[in-house]
Order: structure tokens, then C-alpha cells, then sequence
């Protein structure tokens, strides 16, 4: 009985990505109103139709989505590493204090921030660039990724620290030969979540790129969207699928780690 | 001594990135849009232009447009509909999946497979066209002789659209509800079994009480984001917030005073707004916690 209704459950849930994914090898004639997951009649041709749908290739939207996601993993990785082991294991000065703020900056709701940085990234005329979308995690503004790390870094034993600095390390010799190679774990889960976020993210990436050649896979889909009538169904689906397969993969590959992920730190997927 | 120093240097070393992208682009931006907000600034005039307007903005949104109070509206009936329903769904199915089976394992992932899928303009680009005139729901109501509308041009019904497709997320609570499920201790089911205690008494009794810290972790998580849904709404209404209105969510209807009107000052202004409403919001839900919030004794 239980495993009947998860099984129900799980097919209202997985329904529509199934649905997604068969509607994307329908010919144009059959998406009208067809509650059939796979088509009758399996063409590949939304695929190329819908690569080549804008004046640029989708090559190019996925090559700037994957720059940008990329840069974005490394980033958040060093700079959150780097805060976090600050704030766990080193005392300095205030440090209560900036702990305090880094988890007020947690709370802090992102759309607060895009107007002043809007104005203040045109001032460095960074407008149409990658950039003001990677230099801020550069800064480590990706507060939920150091609360990670260092909760992480409590859970590493004070002993060992303790023995380096017996043997004569220093605060950095201590991070880079005991914190780092220890840190693996968090680092993973970290490098995963800043890549499907940032692939997912589509308000800051609306607003930073404009020019065709500069965007990113969600704002070209965005584009679909005034492309209306039916012949664009098909297509559209396509690339949507397409746009997926890297957040899928990682899913397939990493679920178990994504799951734990979450558990420890309630991160959103 | 000469340790401690080190230390306190090598400290702010490592905090240096941090500190810098905290004072440069958190704090002095929200500073400086707390400034913004009394002005006139538009984005395409010369700062030369710019005119103190004192409160004018705040006026105006309260006093002076009805779209504004219809996004305020808006957001409020959409978090206050979606996050229960969340909650519930991921509570449901967490409760369900509570069985150490080998399944389960897999069937968790499936459930939570929406949550990462779910935020994406992709998503949103699907869920537009299965909840259109000739989208998948209609033609399973017609399977029960039910002729559908085109959900997402009613007024009445394009909201709910927006609802379903943030409960569908439920998979990331319910993966925080099943590791909390876990931290129950069994003696307590036991001993209560014996003392013959019905499954609904166990629930209201042991479970939920026992729950209760990560209930009100995703109720804290949820509503913020709740409040915060921006792509599906944008992408479901074509970045319009219609039909009339009835999906402007709040940070949509701010990327429009913003990115489309240019009116900086005025955006700037709502941002504030937000996010002293957010504050205020997690406040009350922080307030209420002491009243059903129970942390056993044995942490």
C-alpha cells in the first residue's frame, strides 16, 4: 500500500520532466495537446532546428554559460575556503563581530542588492561582461558556501593543527597542509552547488549580459519567449533538454553527495 | 604573545577577500541605494540631474500605484498558499519514505531531482506550455471529459500555475525532514507503543514534537525564498507579471521599475521595503518559535 502511493506520487512528480524530454523528439503536428509521454513518429530535428534557431549558435550560449560557471566554481571554492578558515580556526580581533555579519549577509536577500551593484559595476563599465558576475565570488559573497566550510572545519580535530604547529608551522602552513587537504569533502559539495546554481541563475545574468554573443543558455531561452506559435515548440523543448543534461549529470553522478549536502547545511537545491 | 600577533595577521589575511567584497559590494551598495531611494536617479540621465525627492518613492508606492499594492498582494497570497503546501507535501512524502529499504534510497533522489531542475528558465519554459491551451494538463482533463482552459492567461488561475510549480519542488525540505526523522529516538515509539498509544497519538505526540526544529528550519528557509520566486514568474507571464497583474510578484515588479522603467530611485526604494518586510517576516517566525519549537534535552 505505502509502496503503491510513492510509486503514484512519483510519477505526478516525475511526469513533467519525462513529458519534457519526449515532447523535445516530437514533430510539430503531434505537441498540440498530446498528454503522450513519447512521440508516435521520434524526430531528432527539433535538435539542429532549435541550435541554430538565433543568430548565434546555442555553441556559443552554452560556451558563456560554462565560462562563467566554471570561473564560478573556482572562485567561491578559494575565496570561501579562505574566509572559513578565519573564522574557525584562527583568533584575531572582531572576530565575533564578522562572524555576526557573514551569517546576517546569509539572511540578506539577494534582489536587495542588484539595483546599487547594477550602478556600481556601469561605473567600472563592466556592463556586457562576465564580470559582475564572477568578481563578487571572488570576494566570497556566497556567505551559505563559507557557513559550510566552517562547520566542516569544526569537525576537523583541533589535535592535528595542534601537532603542525608543535613541528613549527605557521597559521598558513597549517591551512595549506592540513586545512586544505582535509577540506576535500566540503570543497566538493561546495564546487557542485556554485556550478548548478550559477548554471540555473538567470535574474543576474539578464541584467549583466546583452549582446547576443555574451549570453548565457537561460537568457537565450528567455528568447523564446517572443518567438510565438507552435513551430517553436519543438525546438524550444530541445534546447531545454539541452540546457538540463549538465545539472542531470551532475545529479546522476553526485546524488548521494547532493543529498548529504543539503542534510547538513539545508542548502536549497 | 608575539603568537597571538601572527595570529591576528594571519587572521585578517585570510578575511581580507571577505572583508573587501563585505564593505565593497554588500554594505556600501545597500548604503548607497538606501541614498538612491530618495532620489530621482534613472539610470540614463546624467548624475548631474539627480534631484533629492525626500519621500516621494515610498509615497508613491503605497499612495500613488496600484501596481505596486497588486505585487505586494501578489507575493503575500503566493507565499502564504505555497509554503504550507511545501511544507505539507515534503512532510507527507518524508513520513512516507521513512523505511530503511534499499528503494527508498533511489526514490529519494527522484523526489528531489525537482528541486535542482526546478529553478531553471527551462523548467519554467515547460511548465508555460504544459499548463497552455494545448499543454499536457488540459489533455488529461480531457481525458475525463474536463475542457481546460489556458491556465496561464487567467487571471483567476495563472497564479496557482506558479504554486504547483514551487510545490513540485518539495524534494529539498523533505530530504531535511527525512535526515530529522532519523534523530528521533526509537525508545521514545517503543515505549509508547507499549504503553499502547495509537499511530495518530505517536504522530501528534512523539513525532512532531521531535520534528519540531526542522519544521521551523524550513519554514525559515521556505518563506524567504517563497517571497523571493523571480524565474518562473518571470518566464510564465513572458516578463510581463499579467495576465492583469496576477503574477507580478514583488522582485519581478522590481526588475520592472529597474531594468525596464530605468527608474533606479523608485527600485531602490522597494528594495528597502523588501527588505525590511523580510526581516519583519523572519522576526515573527523566529518570535513564534519559543511556543512549539521543543529541543529535546538530549542534543
Amino acid at each position: 500500500m505505502r509502496k503503491v502511493l510513492i510509486i503514484a506520487l512519483l510519477a505526478i512528480v516525475v511526469y513533467p520532466i519525462v513529458w519534457m524530454l519526449g515532447t523535445s523528439f516530437k514533430p510539430n503536428d503531434e505537441i498540440v495537446a498530446s498528454i503522450n509521454l513519447w512521440p508516435q513518429d521520434p524526430t531528432l530535428g527539433n535538435y539542429p532546428e532549435g541550435w541554430s534557431s538565433m543568430d548565434v549558435g546555442f555553441g556559443t550560449f552554452f560556451a558563456n554559460s560554462a565560462l562563467i560557471a566554471g570561473l564560478t566554481v573556482v572562485a567561491n571554492c578559494v575565496s570561501c575556503l579562505l574566509a572559513a578558515y578565519a573564522f574557525a580556526r584562527l583568533r584575531f580581533r572582531a572576530r565575533k563581530l564578522w562572524f555576526a555579519l557573514m551569517i546576517g549577509t546569509l539572511l540578506l536577500p539577494g534582489h536587495v542588492l542588484i539595483v546599487p551593484q547594477y550602478i556600481l559595476f556601469k561605473q567600472f563599465d563592466w556592463i556586457n561582461t562576465p564580470l559582475p558576475l564572477i568578481i563578487p565570488k571572488l570576494l566570497a559573497t556566497e556567505a551559505f558556501f563559507i557557513f559550510l566550510m566552517v562547520q566542516f572545519m569544526r569537525g576537523i580535530p583541533k589535535e592535528l593543527d595542534e601537532a603542525a604547529v608543535i613541528d613549527g608551522c605557521g597559521p598558513f602552513q597549517v591551512f595549506l597542509q592540513v586545512i586544505l587537504p582535509l577540506s576535500k569533502p566540503a570543497l566538493v559539495t561546495t564546487a557542485i552547488f556554485s556550478f548548478i546554481w550559477t548554471w540555473n541563475d538567470f535574474l543576474t545574468q539578464l541584467i549583466y549580459l546583452n549582446d547576443l554573443e555574451n549570453i548565457t543558455v537561460p537568457v537565450a531561452l528567455r528568447n523564446f519567449l517572443d518567438s510565438t506559435g507552435q513551430t517553436s515548440l519543438g525546438p524550444m523543448f530541445a534546447m531545454s533538454v539541452l540546457s538540463l543534461v549538465p545539472v542531470f549529470l551532475f545529479f546522476v553522478v553526485f546524488q548521494r553527495m547532493l543529498v548529504q549536502g543539503i542534510n547538513t547545511t539545508g542548502l536549497k537545491g | 604573545m608575539a603568537v597571538r600577533r601572527r595570529e591576528g595577521i594571519a587572521g585578517y589575511t585570510f578575511l581580507s577577500p571577505w572583508l573587501l567584497g563585505l564593505f565593497g559590494i554588500t554594505a556600501i551598495p545597500m548604503i548607497g541605494s538606501l541614498i538612491l531611494s530618495f532620489t530621482n536617479y534613472d539610470l540614463l540621465s546624467p548624475w548631474s540631474e539627480l534631484e533629492w525627492v525626500g519621500v516621494r518613492n515610498y509615497a508613491r508606492m503605497f499612495a500613488d500605484d496600484p501596481h505596486y499594492v497588486e505585487a505586494v498582494i501578489v507575493t503575500v497570497v503566493f507565499a502564504l498558499v505555497a509554503v504550507p503546501l511545501k511544507l505539507g507535501a515534503a512532510l507527507g512524502v518524508a513520513l512516507l519514505l521513512n523505511r530503511n529499504s534499499r528503494a527508498n534510497g533511489l526514490f529519494r533522489g527522484l523526489f528531489y531531482l525537482p528541486s535542482l531542475l526546478g529553478g531553471s528558465v527551462a523548467l519554467a519554459l515547460v511548465w508555460r506550455a504544459m499548463w497552455s491551451k494545448d499543454g499536457a494538463v488540459n489533455g488529461f482533463l480531457g481525458l475525463f471529459g474536463i475542457e481546460g482552459m489556458n491556465w496561464i492567461n487567467e487571471p483567476d488561475w495563472a497564479l496557482s500555475t506558479l504554486v504547483v510549480l514551487a510545490v513540485w519542488q518539495f524534494g529539498a525540505p523533505m530530504v531535511i525532514f527525512l535526515a530529522g526523522l532519523k534523530q528521533i529516538p526509537a525508545e521514545l515509539y517503543e515505549a509508547a507503543s507499549v504503553d499502547g498509544a495509537s499511530r495518530a497519538r505517536l504522530f501528534w505526540h512523539i513525532t512532531l514534537p521531535g520534528l519540531s526544529p526542522v519544521i521551523f528550519f524550513n519554514l525559515v528557509l521556505e518563506t524567504i525564498n517563497g517571497f523571493q520566486g523571480f524565474t518562473s514568474a518571470y518566464v510564465v507571464s513572458g516578463g510581463t507579471g499579467g495576465p492583469v497583474d496576477s503574477t507580478l510578484m514583488y522582485t519581478l515588479y522590481l526588475y520592472q521599475a529597474g531594468f525596464t522603467d530605468y527608474e533606479m530611485g523608485y527600485a531602490s526604494a522597494m528594495a528597502w521595503v523588501f527588505l525590511i518586510a523580510i526581516a519583519v517576516i523572519t522576526a515573527i517566525v523566529f518570535s513564534t518559535g519559543k511556543f512549539w519549537v521543543h529541543y529535546g534535552d538530549q542534543s
